[in-house]
């Protein structure tokens, strides 16, 4: 199987709860659907594989960190061989809320190793876009507060009990997010778009920034080169998932192969 | 949380076996761990695949095949980190004696065989600590197939590697299986330098010299339980 025949489009969408995300992702929808392109959502905790018996860990708080960051990995990955690979290969386009940006985020935090992260998620493809919706942590808690009038648990890093004050952590661990974003940002040169705004004037931002790549999609993928401080996108055209490994044939009828290597590598 | 930076304090000990399925490695460790607590040391024992919480969703993918090699490999490995954050560590770190039957080998050798990249395995368990002592029980395939195909009538899916299309039939599916993680191990045991037993032995053979050896690698008076044990155990 070669990645240039997944001709859909891989678009991220990351950000905090109350960030905006999921309704800047349902109004893209609309708006794909409209124009004729067929769409598949995915996020977090959503495989067919542990997504419930992930959400059960997560309520008792019982895994320790190491342990959550892999069972996330493999939530992503059964998402990613099962539901995103078959639906760019049928030229979908993929809108994931969220994706291993925020995985990762969340674990270097938390004091995993980000190397260890990130060879972790070098299985995962390199989107097409990411739009990481930043909004500072103040305006996060108002809009929180306003939809459920209760801060959640995780994402108010309450598990790092760094602060019994629920305000607090929210906002101390908001921001130490935000700066992982901004660390991540150098390396894999995703757009940041400014969501403190209004949800009209985001989604404005994300469509004109969609147009682009539905427009160039030619299978290569914008080549940033010449920014020196971003990596340089992966060809798709020129990476395969079954021909990489050291001589090794997955003989595995009907299943992607198990490597995906060279797809999300660090410089 | 890594325990990298503790690294120096930790003060116990970690055995684990390795080897086919059908090599006798279980019943030795087994033999081992009775020896240790009832002399009267600090001995836990851990199992592959046996972590609580994670193994419910590893039977659900397994029963209804849902898994990839990837995720097959990605879900062991969480069973993995939930014993080695809870259990393994701790326990090293109060200074026990922790024999785990089977570690992170047996996902080297069973996911490289199903496709997965081996530098990303070994990266994905680059958490773990070393043990103190791999023993490899050594026996010819042949032997470690008899032992299992006769025993048992039925071998269980991914046992056999039905997942990797071989064969059809389970048993003939288990012997390629087999065969190509026999060649795996026998990579590994130069790799990480495991003790080998030779179990083509009579088992109490063997078991003297796995305790033989575990006494010249690992000063197991500084393992015992001091003080009166409580509660109070039955021997």
């Amino acid at each position: 199987m070669v990645l240039d025949q997944l001709k859909g489009q891989l678009i991220v969408v990351e950000g905090a709860d109350g960030s905006g995300r999921s309704t800047q992702i349902d109004l893209l929808r609309n708006w794909l659907e409209r124009r004729g392109y067929p769409t598949v959502n995915v996020g977090l905790r959503r495989s067919m594989l542990v997504s419930r018996e992930l959400e059960q860990a997560m309520q008792g708080n019982i895994l320790g960190t190491r342990t959550l960051s892999l069972f996330y990995a493999t939530d992503f990955t059964d998402q990613l061989e099962n539901r995103m690979i078959p639906a760019l290969r049928s030229g979908f386009v993929v809108l994931a809320d969220r994706y291993i940006y925020t995985l990762m985020a969340r674990a270097i935090v938390r004091g995993v190793e980000p190397a260890w992260i990130r060879d972790v998620y070098s299985i995962a493809l390199v989107p097409d876009a990411v739009f990481y919706l930043a909004v500072s942590p103040k305006i996060l808690v108002e809009r929180n507060l306003r939809k459920h009038a209760v801060l959640d648990y995780w994402e108010s890093g309450m598990d790092m009990r760094r602060s019994s004050n629920m305000y607090a952590s929210f906002i101390e661990y908001q921001r130490q997010i935000q700066k992982e974003f901004q660390a991540m940002q150098q390396h894999y040169g995703f757009e940041t778009i400014n969501g403190n705004r209004s949800p009209r004037a985001v989604q404005k931002e994300l469509r004109a920034n969609i147009e682009v790549i539905l427009n160039g999609k030619s299978g290569l993928i914008e080549d940033r080169s010449n920014d020196s401080n971003s990596t340089q996108r992966i060809a798709r055209s020129t990476t395969t998932l079954a021909d990489r490994g050291e001589g090794y044939q997955s003989r595995v009828s009907g299943q992607p192969a198990a490597r995906y290597r060279a797809t999300h590598r660090f410089p | 949380m890594t325990g990298k930076p503790h690294e120096s304090s930790i003060t116990g000990k970690l055995v684990a076996v390795e080897g086919l399925d059908g090599s006798g490695k279980s019943t030795q460790v087994y033999l081992l761990k009775r020896w240790l607590e009832l002399d009267g040391y600090k001995v836990f024992f851990t199992e592959w695949n046996s972590s609580a919480i994670v193994r419910k969703a590893t039977r659900k993918g397994k029963k209804r095949q849902l898994l990839t090699p990837t995720t097959f490999s990605l879900i062991h490995s969480t069973d993995f980190a939930d014993r080695y954050e809870r259990q393994i560590l701790p326990l090293l770190n109060a200074g026990y004696i922790v024999l785990a039957d089977r570690y992170i080998f047996t996902a080297f050798a069973r996911d490289s065989v199903r496709g997965c990249d081996r530098g990303w395995i070994r990266k994905l368990y680059s958490f773990a600590r070393k043990p103190d002592v791999t023993f490899y029980f050594d026996v010819p395939l042949k032997t470690a197939l008899a032992r299992i195909l006769d025993g048992r009538t039925r071998v269980k899916y991914h046992e056999a590697g039905m997942d990797m299309g071989y064969s059809k039939d389970p048993h003939e599916s288990f012997r390629i299986f087999q065969g190509k993680i026999y060649s795996e191990y026998r990579h590994l045991v130069h790799e990480y330098d495991f003790t080998k037993i030779d179990a083509t032995e009579p088992p109490d053979i063997q078991q003297a010299k796995v305790r033989e050896i575990l006494e010249t690698k690992i000063d197991l008076p500084r393992y015992r339980w001091q003080g009166p044990v409580y509660p109070q155990q039955n021997r």
